[in-house]
């Protein structure tokens, strides 16, 4: 429900560093995690309305996904996880609030046509 | 046609909010103001539970609060009846406050005159997650009748949270919550998150989370008086 926000930050994001690289944007490429509570098929809609009427009509979204990491202190070892099992060490069962990764919403790159 | 060049841009997609959001925070630190966000489904007890605190906080410190809703003022006017001075936000369609909302309200405040700010976000468990307010402990909501599973169905907001509050435990037999198992499924997602549970019907509960926001209010204080001393030294 909060994509069409998202989107349109993304675009405003985009539109001031295309301002400072120079050129026109044809694609944003950004990276999502599974803790960053933004549903990818919702943003790619929202991303259609949110360029509508700006200079970025018709670029493209490249969503990269990246998975959930924990860091377990015990096996002192990072490990994905997924599904209900999300916050327990797969290897000893600890359970581990230590994330170090999957709670990204990031644009990453732009391409840039002049 | 030429080809399109690569530029890496890193930054977080909500840049703009989190910027505001720690100006805001250093605002609320250079104040000595301990900020509490309030975060749930709708219908948890969150204004009820803000009516208990306020009134029991506010002949020892100076409360206020900030509520979020899409309409009415409806909530405001409850939670002023405690005398605490309270400011509605509605957000029209928005489903979630964000960091701009939150400096707009508090436009004119005296914060320096503050203990303690609550900010009681939109009821929905999914959108607030993402906007940081410039709080600085995010409590989240989950009531008896609402399933044992939530923070299952809903890890992200639980996970962004620093503490957790069980509400309505009064009826939990009624609607036969298990709490140990909608304890268990909390820890899941966010272990060794500290739970309370409380009832702001019957006020069973409310004398230990209360004594927290004490103790919390009291740290947040002295951490501002730190942060004061270090600039000048």
């Amino acid at each position: 429900m909060h994509e069409l926000s998202i989107a349109i930050s993304l675009v405003e994001a985009a539109e001031e560093e295309a301002g400072r690289h120079g050129g026109v944007v044809s694609a944003i490429h950004v990276k999502i995690g599974p803790l960053s509570g933004v549903v990818k098929s919702a943003l790619a809609s929202a991303f259609q309305l949110a360029v509508e009427g700006t200079t970025m009509e018709g670029a493209r979204l490249v969503v990269a996904d990246v998975p959930l990491v924990i860091h377990c202190a015990i096996c002192a070892r990072d490990h994905e996880v997924s599904g209900d099992t999300w916050f327990v060490c797969p290897g000893c069962g600890t359970p581990s609030a230590d994330v170090v990764c999957g709670k990204e919403m990031e644009m990453t790159a732009l391409e840039l046509e002049s | 046609m030429s080809t399109p060049r690569l530029v890496e841009v890193r930054q977080n997609i909500l840049k703009k909010n989190d910027v505001q959001a720690r100006a805001l925070r250093e605002r609320f630190r250079d104040a000595g103001v301990a900020v509490i966000s309030l975060v749930s489904s709708p219908g948890a007890g969150k204004t009820a539970f803000l009516e208990r605190t306020l009134a029991g906080l506010r002949h020892t410190h100076e409360v206020a609060a900030l509520v979020g809703d899409l309409a009415t003022a409806n909530d405001a006017l409850r939670l002023a009846r405690s005398g605490a001075r309270v400011q509605q936000i509605t957000t029209g369609t928005v489903c979630h406050l964000d960091a701009e909302m939150v400096e707009r309200a508090l436009d004119g405040w005296p914060l320096d005159e503050l203990d303690l700010l609550f900010i009681e976000n939109v009821g929905n468990l999914v959108c607030p997650a993402a906007y940081d307010l410039g709080e600085t402990l995010r409590l989240v909501l989950v009531s008896v009748t609402e399933g044992e599973d939530k923070p299952l169905k809903y890890p992200t907001i639980f996970n962004s949270a620093d503490v957790a509050l069980m509400t309505k435990v009064d009826i939990a037999d009624v609607v036969e919550c298990d709490r140990a198992a909608l304890t268990a499924n909390i820890l899941n997602v966010r272990p060794g998150m500290e739970i309370f549970e409380v009832s702001s019907k019957t006020g069973a509960g409310m004398d230990d989370w209360l004594q927290f926001v004490v103790s919390f209010t009291a740290r947040s204080r002295d951490a501002a008086r730190e942060h004061a001393n270090s600039d000048q030294s």
